[in-house]
């Protein structure tokens, strides 16, 4: 779950490391509340989970009342990369001598945190490591000793950080180590991490994101899950416990088990086909799962035909015809004109067959094999009889 | 041969007064798999099918001789249960649980690695030894015994490429399902090493899918230490960066997992990729016709 910067700065301050003083805000006069409270100068920055929002216009800095009630009015709705912003943080203006970089990130391949920092700060950190790699000092912590403050001096010392900053920035990294460990973070990102005239650090920006699996250990982080950020249809499935991603295709699909459902979005691809979303039934898909699962892909009214591409080893095949069956009565699929093609495989196969052929439901059609299933979908959805 | 599990296996299963736990277990048991206890705290004195119940994992080992634990207990409890079983001295460990939080992966991981303990998932279907034992969930009725060794991240994908091998005639010495999470306790390395050295197993699939670098490193492995002929297959080819596909560690962040660059590093290293399920199966018939 990635947080907003504010939320993440909120988080930084519960583990003491420095952050500005800075205000949430949703509506203009709010921020020109914020904005009286933190003085002037101050910075008016959108709130948005996508980076380059200081070159879309939405970092502003305001020297007066005026200006902070401007800013916040042409922040606010803003568009910035197709993420409207319903939110500014008004924080004081920080002086700034230099700006470094730190993070630490959950390196799977290393299967240890990995903390990078650099003095080439306040820029693109992958551009930096393209054409400036020695710029980067890089560690990886043993997990189970934990970072160490002679982590914090190797790391000041070759990234080059100025000698009177290396205490400094290496208490900075131990407070940013002891929030990704205790907060359960895959990442914490400060860039950039300021130096101020006064030879103090602070982290001017933050970037978070949690591990949704452990959210039940921090219920403080989970009240921060905003379900207005998700897509309508994102949302519906969750509600409905379906795993499902919206892609921009035409061809609705469902399946059961990640692996297959990824699989099979491929073999659509490879006919020709281009998927409307990516569907997990999950294993042991009860009937209700099918037809909760058949209603959130057919909210999306690009869905021109849909697949049904299920091996059964937990789920049974015949739960799954009676689900497709249930779904049509209830949601009057037959009603829409749109076919379904169903490949059933696997545990009870040829009870699920034989229920479907009974029902002989309108628009319905079964296929033997998985690549068979793929092709007469994507014939269907360019809109041939079959 | 087969790979981890065979007929000296002796289960023990934690979560086995669970609903899922007792079904899966009895499963297990049916298909011939020597389940010797269950593990629950509190729970000790009851019996699940004919399988005593133990408060704990040191109890069943010292009473049963257990030599593999399965983990079927909730998320939040599973790393503890994992690291129980490995105190209690047992040396294979195979968690089914999905969902547990990755820090607790890390910790498990890294002490599983310095006492020697082999930890197979989380979030995985377990494994299959055909005509031997069976621990998890793999529907066991759609493979019989043969020579291939299959290792994958994903459980009814793997079912979907068995079951295209098996109706061409081939059977399986053991299916290791490794799980889909960003720390997987074994690497497709780990086992596609058991598989080298197996006499049964003539062929490995290895089926992989977006997220982390574990099919480029298995790449770089092949080419340099197996002399079995590898086939594989990628899933997620038009999975979009930044989206958790289903598995917590099937994402491509930035330009990095992605299934093109897998199948590449494959290939670079004499590996051949199917594009589909069918094609590898078809693949894995050509060679071992051949």
């Amino acid at each position: 779950m990635d947080l907003l910067e504010y939320q993440g700065k909120q988080l930084f301050a519960r583990h003491g490391i420095p952050v500005p003083d800075g205000r949430p805000a949703r509506t203009v006069d709010e921020a020109v509340a914020a904005a009286k409270e933190v003085g002037f100068p101050c910075a008016v920055k959108a709130q948005v989970k996508i980076g380059g929002r200081g070159k879309a216009g939405g970092i502003k800095i305001a020297q007066n009342e005026e200006e902070a009630r401007e800013h916040a009015g042409a922040i606010l709705g803003m568009d910035i990369k197709g993420f409207t912003v319903h939110e500014v943080w008004i924080e004081g203006a920080s002086q700034i001598e230099s700006e470094y970089y730190a993070s630490i990130v959950f390196d799977r391949g290393a299967k240890a945190p990995l903390i990078m920092l650099s003095t080439q700060g306040g820029m693109d950190i992958e551009e930096v490591a393209e054409s400036n790699p020695d710029a980067i000092a890089t560690l990886h912590v043993d997990p189970l000793l934990g970072f160490q403050d002679f982590h914090g001096r190797r790391l000041a010392f070759e990234a080059g950080v100025d000698a009177d900053l290396v205490r400094p920035v290496g208490a900075f990294l131990a407070q940013l180590y002891a929030t990704f460990i205790a907060e359960e973070a895959m990442l914490v990102e400060v860039n950039p991490l300021i130096v101020t005239p006064e030879r103090t650090v602070a982290a001017l920006d933050a970037k978070v994101t949690l591990d949704g699996n452990a959210l039940f250990r921090h219920p403080v982080n989970a009240e921060l899950r905003d379900p207005s950020d998700e897509d309508p249809q994102e949302q519906m499935a969750k509600e409905r416990g379906l795993t499902f991603v919206k892609l921009d295709g035409d061809i609705g699909i469902l399946g059961n088990g990640a692996g297959l459902v990824m699989s099979t979005l491929d073999v659509v691809d490879l006919y020709g086909g281009k998927p409307a979303n990516f569907l997990d039934a999950g294993g042991g898909s009860k009937a209700e799962a099918i037809t909760s699962a058949v209603e959130v892909i057919l909210s999306n009214e690009s869905v021109k035909s849909v697949l049904f591409n299920i091996f059964g080893g937990i789920t049974r095949c015949d739960e799954v015809a009676n689900g497709l069956i249930e779904a049509f009565r209830q949601l009057g699929v037959g009603g829409m004109g749109i076919p379904f093609v169903v490949r059933l495989d696997g545990t009870n196969d040829v009870e699920g067959r034989q229920i479907l052929a009974d029902a002989d439901l309108p628009n319905v059609y079964t296929a033997a094999t998985m690549d068979e299933a793929a092709q007469k979908v994507v014939e269907l959805a360019k809109g041939a009889t079959v | 041969m087969s790979v981890l599990i065979d007929n000296d296996t002796r289960l023990v299963v934690s979560g086995i007064t669970g609903r899922e736990g007792t079904f899966h277990a009895t499963n297990n048991k049916n298909y011939g798999t020597n389940v010797v206890a269950g593990v629950t705290p509190g729970k000790a004195g009851q019996d699940v099918e004919g399988i005593p119940v133990f408060n704990t994992f040191r109890d069943s080992v010292t009473e049963t001789g257990a030599n593999v634990a399965m983990v079927f207990v909730p998320p939040r409890f599973a790393a503890d249960s994992i690291l129980e079983a490995a105190d209690a001295g047992i040396p294979l460990v195979i968690c089914i649980t999905e969902g547990i939080p990755a820090h607790d992966e890390l910790r498990v991981y890294t002490h599983l690695k310095r006492t020697g303990t082999r930890l197979v998932g989380p979030n995985c279907p377990g494994i299959l030894s055909p005509g031997k034992a069976n621990v998890g969930i793999i529907p066991a009725s759609f493979f019989k015994e043969g020579n291939v060794g299959v290792v994958s991240r994903s459980g009814t994908l793997t079912y979907q490429i068995g079951n295209t091998l098996a109706q061409a005639g081939f059977g399986n010495s053991s299916i290791v399902g490794i799980g889909g999470d960003p720390v997987p306790g074994s690497s497709f390395i780990d086992i596609i090493e058991l598989f080298e050295a197996d006499d049964q197993t003539e062929l490995i699939v290895l089926s992989g899918e977006i997220g982390g670098d574990a099919e480029e490193q298995a790449a770089e492995y092949i080419a340099e230490h197996v002399t079995k002929p590898v086939v594989a297959y990628i899933a997620g080819f038009t999975a979009p960066p930044g989206k958790t596909m289903g598995h917590a560690g099937a994402i491509v962040s930035g330009s990095k997992g992605t299934a093109a660059a897998k199948a590449e590093a494959l290939e670079a290293k004499g590996v051949r990729v199917g594009r589909t399920p069918t094609q590898v199966a078809e693949l894995a018939v050509e060679i071992l016709a051949s």
